[in-house]
């Protein structure tokens, strides 16, 4: 050794490994406009597809003539249902157990929903010809409210499903019920209530929204007729699993489909599910044997490509006079559009929503959820969390601020006295859950110290007063929020995506320099893999990010995997990729005693190498290592440096977090200022802070807007209302609030890393801080519970009929 | 083809001359996409509402989704393709989104920083809520703007030779 040895510190910090603030990977490119998105890719002889839409949310399709389209040239084919029955794809299978029309069959269930399918040599004159294919419509009864889907009289919307009183979760009991799922113990819940001295009822409704990423969904399919192979370039969050929807659908062998996602432009549960524009991509490269795009506008994104939530909540929570919770029961109205094409990867139809009992100690609970048809568009995806997650934390976000205001408690010392306690973890929930770790009071005090609860409570009790006394036409609201989530999609024993269990996978080849080449079967889309996966392998490898590459979305190269979304990639790929990792230090070890002729045993790992046992100068480093394995192996071991893992993860894991909004509203104009937003968040350990920090920005912005007026609305004809950034709102820098962020680190103890992912707390604890903080404003006057989204008009509707306006 | 007869249309993209015949309706953003193979600025909307699409149109931020190809004739546009150094190093502004993770899936970037360099040519020196609004036409889902507002300082910073002190949070 001599002075220019670098220090333990300085090896360390060479990786660039897990816990350091890595600058992105991914943006070389991106800042240069060289990312590579399904829209820029333009192939020989390409085709493009678009669609014939209806105009009514409800009619009977009783003619298409395409002749006059045909005639026009530049166009190639119309495709119909009819065509598509050749092919027996007319229909194809949701992910939740339902079947759904790709084209037009005999009927439209909701407005904007796909009728035919134009091929023209480019978009202007498909757009052309859309406008030639003649279609007859024969307007049927609308039925929009789901409170209404199943009276008597309500209009029959799936003729398909006549007689059959056996949905893919269990009985339907009227012909627009869908399902009923119900999980805790109904008799001893009932007991609580009777016996409850104190309890609150509020039915809250999680408006119907969108995730809307700045790239829509879109695809490239192009069919080899000579090979017979299929190539798909598509906005999949889930690739592999399109490739085998695609085979199972086509019946073409899986290992003839490629599907490639290549980068995207945000997903937000957006593109996880199977489109009909897919489909009819697919289908049209077979028919045409040329390339075939498919790129759908942003109208058709908000008005037909999933939606998310529309859940109708009835909410009873009973307790004690103290104020100690005794039990939750919980109806839900589920509204699916159409189809229930719910992109959910729990084996059950209402996915993670009985972690509704959120962070307290409920002795016991029960949820039913009834999910029924309606006349608008299938779905549902979840937005930015895992699936029906959101709902969940809003409802008991909600439904305890009701019963502290009923209480005349202060909501977060409501919160406090009902937490499961530290040592109560591993807890098992009443719904059924293990919760894996947790330290909700430490987490609660820093949040409430750092922003200075007391006062701010103080001096909204003045404010009360003065508002009172006519002094001021402002009122203050203190939102609340304390989430857990239920994320990392997951065990076998609780998830499945069309029977394949939701593990996930990573591969990683050392080559002999001592660089790498890694694949995963998850998939980012802006979430920044590329960087975070090589700062868990520096770390566990001791070779430095900047010499890994990582590699996702070719279905040919990347290990089988399930896909990113439900905050899943760090639980389930992330720990995959730690355990490859270890695959390869493991065999690194033994190829490092052979060098060093000690055994195996003798060695110790330090940061890039292993060194002998009270004797550090005795070392090999990870580079002279990967040179060895390809040069010198040991006798009886292989030569080479890789490894495969398969990781199907023993539980789901549990981050939480505290979210604090003050936000001041003048009751005239609706218009709320939201004064400070604190998030609080424990994801257990922290791969790469600065892009957690910008997750929770993002996931912020988005929960404000989806409860400041983020809403697909329709009239009573099913038309919908607001299908463009007009009317849908996506909030812009001046509306969006500045983000103060803190953390506590819990680790989960059954991740090899501890890590719980992060990438959806912000909007499922920010939804209910914000909604929190407007109904906690308005309290004073006598409200309950104001319905969301908080937009303006709604405040000023609510502030009018409390009799603020005087 | 459409039966109206196509139009030639001359323009200089990031300083090279391009000579075109297309038809009148042809969009400018699917001329540079489709066209040029200019596909730097993104079509998110249609509508002129997020701003993907935005270039710079002699010497103006404009949104190339709603504008026709015909009405650029004769014009200098600079689209993302065109903000490196001269040298091919990452520009100012570039580097600031790097540095202060002012970017994510990377849909918006290449037309919000194309915005932040007319921004900067405009108000070298801008305050936050200057930045903010300045930028208002231009629509990010993933960052919740802070850390962009961030970039731009910093790259407002750099160009006026002084040190960004802030990191990314």
């Amino acid at each position: 050794m001599n002075d220019m040895t670098p220090t333990r510190e300085q090896r360390e910090a060479a990786l660039e490994g897990m816990g350091c603030k890595r600058k992105r990977v991914e943006d070389i490119r991106f800042t240069q406009g060289k990312g590579n998105y399904v829209d820029d890719l333009k192939l020989n002889g390409m085709l493009f597809g678009d669609f014939v839409r209806s105009p009514y949310a409800h009619a009977k399709v009783t003619r298409i003539d395409a002749s006059k389209a045909l005639e026009l040239p530049g166009v190639v084919a119309v495709l119909t249902a009819e065509d598509l029955k050749g092919v027996n794809l007319a229909w194809m299978p949701t992910l939740a157990g339902d079947v759904q029309m790709v084209l037009a069959d005999g009927k439209v269930l909701y407005q904007n929903q796909e009728v035919a399918f134009v091929i023209a040599e480019n978009r202007y004159i498909a757009d052309d010809a859309i406008q030639l294919v003649e279609v007859d419509y024969e307007e049927l009864p609308v039925l929009v409210d789901p409170f209404k889907a199943m009276d008597a009289d309500a209009p029959v919307l799936r003729e398909d499903l006549a007689g059959k009183t056996e949905g893919a979760h269990g009985p339907r009991n009227h012909h627009n019920h869908i399902f009923n799922w119900s999980v805790g113990d109904r008799e001893e819940t009932d007991r609580a209530f009777a016996e409850a001295e104190v309890s609150i009822k509020e039915m809250i409704s999680y408006h119907r929204t969108h995730p809307s990423p700045l790239e829509t969904c879109q695809c490239v399919a192009s069919m080899d007729k000579v090979s017979g192979e299929l190539t798909v370039w598509g906005t999949f969050q889930a690739p592999h699993v399109i490739r085998t929807v695609a085979s199972l659908l086509s019946t073409i062998p899986e290992h003839k489909i490629h599907v490639i996602a290549p980068d995207i432009g945000g997903g937000f549960g957006n593109k996880v599910g199977a489109y009909p524009g897919y489909i009819c991509a697919i289908v049209a490269t077979i028919v045409t044997g040329q390339p075939v795009k498919w790129v759908e506008d942003r109208m058709e994104n908000l008005s037909t490509t999933s939606f998310a939530r529309d859940y109708h909540m009835t909410t009873e929570i009973a307790a004690k006079k103290d104020g100690t919770v005794t039990s939750l029961r919980v109806h839900v109205l589920a509204d699916h559009g159409g189809f229930d094409a719910c992109a959910d990867p729990s084996k059950w139809p209402a996915g993670f929503m009985n972690i509704v009992t959120g962070s307290y100690d409920f002795p016991t609970a029960h949820l039913s959820v009834d999910g029924v048809y309606t006349n608008k568009a299938p779905g549902g995806v979840a937005y930015r969390c895992s699936f029906r997650v959101t709902e969940a934390a809003y409802c008991i976000e909600r439904g305890m601020d009701i019963l502290a205001k009923k209480l005349g408690m202060d909501p977060a010392d409501l919160r406090m006295k009902n937490f499961i306690r530290p040592e109560q973890f591993p807890y098992h929930s009443a719904l059924g859950w293990e919760y894996d770790s947790g330290d909700y009071h430490t987490a609660m005090q820093k949040a409430m110290d750092t922003i200075g609860y007391r006062s701010l409570r103080e001096e909204q009790k003045a404010r009360q007063e003065a508002f009172k006394r006519g002094e001021t036409r402002e009122i203050m609201g203190i939102g609340v929020c304390f989430f857990t989530e239920i994320v990392g999609a997951g065990p076998s024993k609780n998830c499945d995506i069309l029977g394949v269990a939701m593990f996930d996978s990573a591969e990683i080849r050392v080559h002999p320099t001592g660089s790498v080449i890694s694949r995963m079967g998850s998939k980012s889309q802006g979430q920044g893999h590329e960087t975070t996966w090589a700062q868990i392998i520096a770390t566990e490898i001791g070779i430095p990010a900047a010499d890994i590459m990582v590699e996702e979305g070719n279905t040919d190269t990347a290990p089988y995997g399930l896909g990113t979304y439900g905050s899943r990639s760090t639980p389930v790929a992330g720990a995959a990729i730690a355990l490859a990792a270890r695959k390869i230090r493991n065999k690194a070890q033994m190829i490092a005693a052979h060098m060093l002729e000690v055994s195996e045993y003798d060695l110790e790992w330090d940061v890039d190498g292993f060194q002998v046992k009270g004797n550090p100068g005795l070392r090999k480093s990870m580079k002279e290592i990967a040179w060895a394995a390809y040069n010198a192996p040991p006798p009886n071991l292989e030569p080479g440096l890789e490894a495969v893992s398969y990781y199907d993860p023993p539980n789901m894991t549990y981050p939480f977090g505290a979210y604090f909004c003050v936000m001041d509203i003048d009751v005239d104009t609706g218009v709320a200022k939201i004064r400070r937003f604190y998030a609080l968040d424990d994801c257990g350990t922290r791969i790469n802070p600065m892009i957690i920090e910008g997750q929770v920005h993002g996931g912020l912005t988005e929960a404000f807007a989806i409860a400041m007026g983020q809403e697909i609305r329709y009239d009573e004809m099913g038309n919908v209302l607001g299908a463009s950034f007009m009317d849908f709102f996506i909030p812009t820098a001046v509306e969006t609030p500045h983000w103060e962020t803190d953390h506590t680190v819990t680790p989960s103890p059954h991740h090899p890393i501890g890590a719980k992912g992060v990438g959806e707390s912000p909007n499922v604890g920010g939804v209910p801080a914000f909604s929190n903080a407007v109904n906690d404003a308005f309290g004073f006057l006598g409200s309950t519970h104001i319905q969301m989204p908080h937009d303006a008009w709604r405040i000023w509707k609510a502030a009018k009929e409390l009799g603020a306006h005087g | 083809m459409s039966d109206i007869d196509q139009m030639p249309v001359t323009m200089t993209v990031n300083g090279k001359k391009v000579q075109r015949f297309v038809d009148p309706r042809t969009l400018l953003i699917h001329f540079l996409r489709e066209d040029l193979n200019i596909t730097g600025p993104h079509i998110g909307c249609e509508t002129s509402h997020c701003g993907a699409c935005t270039v710079d149109l002699d010497g103006k931020s404009i949104k190339a989704c709603t504008l026709f190809a015909v009405q650029a004739n004769g014009a200098q546009i600079t689209t993302i393709e065109g903000m490196a150094n001269a040298d091919g190093t990452l520009s100012a502004l570039q580097e600031g989104f790097r540095q202060m993770h002012g970017l994510q899936c990377g849909f918006c970037t290449p037309g919000m920083i194309t915005r932040a360099h007319r921004l900067l040519q405009e108000n070298p020196n801008p305050t936050e809520e200057e930045i903010r609004f300045g930028i208002a036409g231009n629509l990010c889902r993933c960052t919740g703007y802070q850390n962009i507002v961030k970039a731009i300082q910093y790259a407002a910073a750099k160009l006026q030779g002084r040190e960004f002190q802030e990191a990314a949070e």
